[in-house]
């Protein structure tokens, strides 16, 4: 069976796929259908949902567009959850695969300093880090990546742990090759599905972690993010309901499908499991 | 006189859609009569357990018996509610199970798991639950059997563990007892004491015993009678006696002879050369690093290994797991360090080589691995797989390809294997593809780590005719490593035997075998299962 | 005794790492741009020099970089915060104020989403296939991917402003002077949202472990054994699959429970639950560094405190390590 098919199989996989496509969609098109930036006030605000045409979300406190802010903010959103993963896994995966290579002090030492930032509440960390780097795109990415890369590298280290003792990799070293390319060829291919289901669910977690800063105020002040609309209406939550349900719904959907899509692909990516799970 | 015990009839056991074959088992037909001990035989995918997994209602999901009856005592087995099949289950049929180390929960108390025998029945106090489980204890032989009731599971070693689960399918009594592989995975001398404890505990109870094994040797010393399977049919059912000593089907003869203890070995004419292979007071001691309140723990896995291999020669190492015989194996390889003594090589120290010089000179000894499917890189094509060793002793990859087309056809696969993935070969052509990938180096010395020990009997006799050809025609020296001392007769030249860590015996193949000087030689050579048949008809 | 020796070790692990963010606390403070007297002073009155120059002296700004580091270390290892120039109090008596708040909304949150979390995905592993389990596990889903801050701004708007069931805000109604058993009772009404929303979010997570966990400890031997020894469903069920499944998860609660305290900042702020996460909040808005990363550094040691209570149960629960040890 083809891998498509296989995460076909999967009916919440494929539902989690069309909600994922629709908001990178979104993402693409929101310069194109609001053209003008999202902090600029366009109506009067407090404006409740489908009373103006045009304004199907009504507006904030400042009288901006709520559809238009919905629209940009899923560009940020999905940018800051590749962006910080894929420093994660720079930092995790190599750390993970010396580690459950070489083992012993190397292991030790290594090990010692992803458990010191496993202890640190990762929120707080992350809220620190961005408090005092002042917040930006790059603070609060790096933020996130510092956060989240422990998990990348116990992972890919318990699979370089099995692994390498594997009859394969010991007939690898047998044969005269380098640490090296037992490392990158005989070891490294054979942890890239799990890593791939990790990075996926990854996103999502940065996704509601970058929504959480912005809604404390440490979100970059120079773009419109879901996070933000919602700790900016937080306030008058009891007059405009709308202002805080809508991008929490757009955040809501958006990690829901990351996390069927991630179902998905283990799935596809590790039949045995699957069936033995059904 | 009576009705049997058990009755199968035409049983027709379904698999899911997808797998392999439609049916596990096609109208197989059989009895267990009262007091008998019944020897179901075949090798793996033969579907020699699907019926007791049938009657004990534990099918594994998906699959399910279509057709045919199982009569057990006069009911119908396979048309049992779930609550009538239970309270059968443990109470009148007994089940044991293969592995002993993963049978019991963890976490929970040896005699309490016996308990729960009684308990699920309906049977005895608390109190009296305990006493019984203490008396069974005792009955299925658990040295200090008072402490063992308290033990964890992971306290006792695999033999106890079986003993312990054997205990608890005798628990009440039952008129019927299955044994799925209980001894295939124990060492020798324990699966002989285990062979003898089922034995003795069926003529004392006089009941009923259905023995599910892969072992012609193992059924040699049990079956009164048997019951031959292959591909989800019968092909042979009779008395023990019939069934070994006149099998009428070719693929029960084959079986019987794929044995390789038929064989004794011819004695080979003293080598004059110098060693090819020079072993010198090797030690090895694993320790586990203690940390701040931690004691380190030492287990000595060589200690004072001392032997030669001349050039062309095929030496076995045996011994029970534990003996150190793989460490030797690995040392010898250098994937293991060892922590004195030499190893020379063509006069070469082995031991003494630094990194990047071993790295050079790794070409010289190459292993063919015990497990074929953990073997081969799930993600490298079979003929890339061979390559990589000239590749990265500096050969192009063309030629590299070309030799490995070569190989393969060597060792009987055709060279269009290349392009394949590990995964659309059997276990036995794994391994001949493992054999293609040690010989691509055109190594001095090939250590065989239990290269047969994970295959099906007559696959064994295939890949050791393989490794016998191979050693005519390119004149192999073989280190050769196994627990199975009927394939170690087979193949080797001179026996080394090992227990904890030293080399206890070492001579030709002949004479270890026909006039063993060691006691433990000799217990570990009683042990063989049918040995003492085998010597009988010989 | 040998529960002495673990504890102690733990304990001495506990002040490594507690060193480790003393020190990674005073990094911080350098790196970040702009004047160190003026981050550890909230930037209060940034514009005078003279204030600067003077919290400089106090902080021994002036001084070599080693000088710094040990009178910070010692400061923090004699339990000295600093001040917050902010709320012009030691940040160790604003913490210490707040915490037992905080203690209360997670503790509760914790052994709320863990109870919870753990029967709701031994139903949906014991019904794997069938409707109900599968609604469990949607339900699951949803809540993994829901934001806490929103599903806590929701819950205020359901069931404080439309339902008018419970307070939203605070942990006690404000001047009504209950005593006893009645301020009991009001602090618990004010405790049920906020620790609700924290927990639902840990209750997802600990009921997708749960259930995988029993999915594939009933794929193990001795379950085979179970049922050959005639023993009923729902016996294997709780006594052989669930006591080995419930291993992970005690070590993954283990690991949730730094991120319980970063969930407890957000729904303290919504709620204005007086704790330290709310504390944090206001740090944040004020730009109260000093107060921050105190904060920071007491909401590591309270993850370390889950952790060794975790460890112990983790022993008591699994008897193969004790013998390991």
């Amino acid at each position: 069976m083809s891998f498509f098919a296989r995460f076909a199989q999967n009916r919440g996989a494929l539902v989690g796929l069309i909600i994922l496509m629709t908001i990178i969609l979104m993402a693409i098109l929101a310069p194109f259908v609001f053209p003008e930036s999202p902090w600029r006030m366009v109506q009067r605000p407090f404006l409740p949902p489908m009373e103006v045409e045009g304004f199907p979300l009504g507006t904030d406190t400042m009288g901006r567009n709520v559809a238009a802010g919905i629209m940009h903010g899923a560009w940020v959103s999905l940018l800051i959850g590749l962006v910080s993963t894929s420093v994660a896994l720079m930092i995790g995966v190599p750390l993970g695969a010396i580690a459950g290579y070489y083992g012993g002090l190397v292991d030790d030492a290594l090990m010692r300093f992803t458990e010191f930032f496993q202890t640190i509440p990762n929120f707080a960390l992350a809220i620190v880090l961005v408090a005092i780097m002042q917040p930006s795109i790059t603070s609060i990415v790096l933020a996130i990546a510092i956060v989240s890369w422990p998990p990348v590298a116990r992972l890919v280290r318990a699979e370089f742990m099995s692994l390498r003792h594997r009859e394969y990799v010991e007939a690898a070293r047998l044969v005269g090759q380098t640490n090296r390319t037992i490392i990158l060829r005989q070891i490294l291919p054979n942890t890239l599905s799990p890593i791939i289901v990790l990075a996926s669910l990854m996103v999502a977690t940065a996704i509601l972690l970058e929504s959480a800063l912005s809604f404390l105020g440490l979100g970059d002040p120079n773009v419109m993010s879901w996070g933000y609309m919602i700790g900016a209406a937080r306030t008058v939550i009891r007059q405009a309901w709308w202002l805080s349900f809508f991008p929490g719904v757009a955040i809501l959907l958006t990690v829901l499908a990351l996390n069927l899509v991630g179902e998905g692909l283990d799935d596809a990516l590790n039949p045995k499991l699957a069936r033995e799970r059904s | 006189m009576t009705d049997p015990l058990l009755s199968i009839r035409d049983l027709t056991i379904a698999l899911p859609k997808g797998a392999d074959r439609r049916y596990a088992v096609e109208d197989v037909s059989y009895d267990v009569e009262r007091g008998e001990i019944m020897c179901v035989v075949g090798e793996s995918g033969s579907g020699k357990s699907m019926a007791a997994n049938a009657l004990m209602g534990l099918l594994p999901k998906g699959v399910r018996a279509t057709h045919g009856e199982v009569i057990f005592d006069g009911q119908n087995l396979l048309t049992l509610t779930e609550k009538q099949h239970r309270r059968l289950r443990g109470l009148r049929i007994g089940m044991i199970f293969q592995e002993p180390m993963t049978a019991l929960n963890p976490l929970m108390r040896v005699g309490a798991q016996i308990a729960e025998v009684f308990e699920a029945h309906g049977q005895y106090s608390a109190k009296e639950r305990q006493a019984r489980a203490l008396a069974l204890l005792e009955e299925v032989g658990i040295p200090q059997p008072d402490k063992a009731i308290r033990a964890y599971p992971f306290q006792l070693s695999g033999g106890q563990r079986q003993r312990v689960m054997i205990a608890m399918a005798l628990a009440l009594e039952p008129e019927l007892l299955i044994a799925d592989e209980p001894t295939t995975a124990l060492d020798v001398t324990t699966q002989a004491q285990i062979l003898e404890l089922i034995r003795d505990l069926q003529q004392r109870r006089g009941m009923a015993v259905m023995f599910i094994t892969h072992d012609f040797g193992v059924v040699a010393e049990v079956a009164s009678r048997v019951c031959v399977m292959r591909e989800g049919r019968i092909v042979e059912l009779g008395s023990a006696d019939e069934v070994l000593n006149h099998p009428q089907h070719a693929y029960t003869r084959a079986l019987i002879e794929a044995i390789p203890s038929n064989l004794i070995p011819q004695a080979q004419s003293p080598r004059q050369q110098a060693p090819l292979l020079e072993v010198r007071d090797l030690n090895k001691v694993f320790r586990s690093r203690g940390g701040l309140f931690k004691p380190a723990r030492e287990v000595v896995a060589l200690r004072d290994v001392s032997f030669q291999l001349a050039p062309g020669e095929t030496v076995g190492i045996v011994g029970e797991s534990g003996s150190g015989k793989s460490t030797l194996g690995r040392c010898v390889v250098r994937l293991e360090r060892p922590d004195s003594g030499t190893l020379l090589l063509s006069g070469t120290d082995f031991s003494a080589l630094n990194k990047s010089e071993l790295r050079r000179q790794r070409w010289r000894v190459q292993m063919i691995f015990q497990d074929p499917y953990a073997s081969l890189n799930p993600r490298t094509r079979v003929g890339y797989a061979i390559a990589q060793g000239p590749m990265a002793n500096g050969v192009s990859r063309r030629d590299a390809m070309k030799q490995a087309g070569e190989l393969l056809d060597l060792v009987g696969l055709g060279a269009v294997a290349v392009d394949r993935f590990p995964h659309e070969f059997s276990g036995g052509q794994r391994q001949r593809i493992g054999i293609a990938r040690a010989l691509a180096l055109n190594p001095e010395l090939i250590v065989a780590d239990e290269a047969v020990s994970a295959l099906d009997v007559s696959i064994q006799a295939q890949i050791l005719e393989l490794l016998e050809d191979l050693k005519q025609k390119l004149s192999l020296s073989l280190l050769f490593i196994t627990h199975d001392l009927r394939v170690a007769a087979q193949i080797c030249d001179r026996i080394i035997v090992m227990q904890h860590g030293r080399i206890v015996e070492q001579g030709s193949a002949e004479a270890v075998f026909l006039s063993p000087q060691e006691a433990y030689t000799k217990q570990l050579l009683d042990a063989i299962p049918g040995r003492a048949t085998e010597l009988a008809s010989a | 005794m040998l529960y002495v020796r673990l504890i102690t070790m733990r304990l001495l692990k506990a002040v490594v790492v507690l060193f480790m963010i003393i020190i990674f606390n005073f990094v911080l403070i350098q790196l970040a741009p702009g004047d160190p007297a003026a981050i550890l002073a909230g930037e209060a009155g940034a514009t005078d020099e003279e204030f600067l120059r003077q919290l400089r002296e106090r902080f021994g700004l002036d001084q070599p970089m080693y000088v710094q580091l040990w009178r910070y270390v010692s400061g923090v290892a004699m339990l000295d915060f600093g001040f917050s120039y902010r709320q012009q109090m030691p940040v160790l008596d604003l913490i210490l104020a707040r915490l037992p708040a905080t203690l209360l909304l997670t503790g509760t949150a914790f052994v709320l989403s863990l109870a919870l979390g753990i029967v709701a995905g031994s139903l949906a592993a014991a019904r794997v296939k069938k409707p109900s389990g599968s609604i469990i596990m949607a339900l699951a889903l949803l809540f993994y991917a829901t934001p806490l801050f929103w599903v806590a701004l929701m819950s205020v708007v359901l069931f404080s402003v439309y339902l008018d069931l419970l307070p939203a805000y605070g942990m006690y109604t404000v001047g009504a002077g209950h005593t006893g058993m009645a301020l009991v009772l009001d602090v618990a009404k004010h405790l049920v949202l906020p620790a609700t929303t924290l927990a639902l979010f840990f209750m997802a997570i600990y009921t997708r472990m749960t259930r995988a966990s029993m999915l594939e400890a009933s794929q193990q031997d001795f379950v085979k054994t179970a049922r050959a020894k005639g023993l009923k469903n729902s016996v294997i069920q709780r006594r052989h699959i669930l006591r080995n499944a419930l291993l992970p998860i005690i070590t993954l609660a283990g690991l949730q429970a730094g991120q319980m305290v970063g969930g407890a900042i957000l729904t303290e702020t919504v709620f204005a639950w007086p704790g330290i996460g709310r504390l944090m909040f206001e740090a944040l808005q004020q730009r109260d560094y000093n107060l921050l990363l105190g904060i920071f550094f007491f909401s590591a040691a309270l993850v370390i405190v889950f952790n060794i209570i975790t460890d112990l149960v983790y022993r008591l629960a699994d008897p193969r390590i004790k013998e390991a040890s």
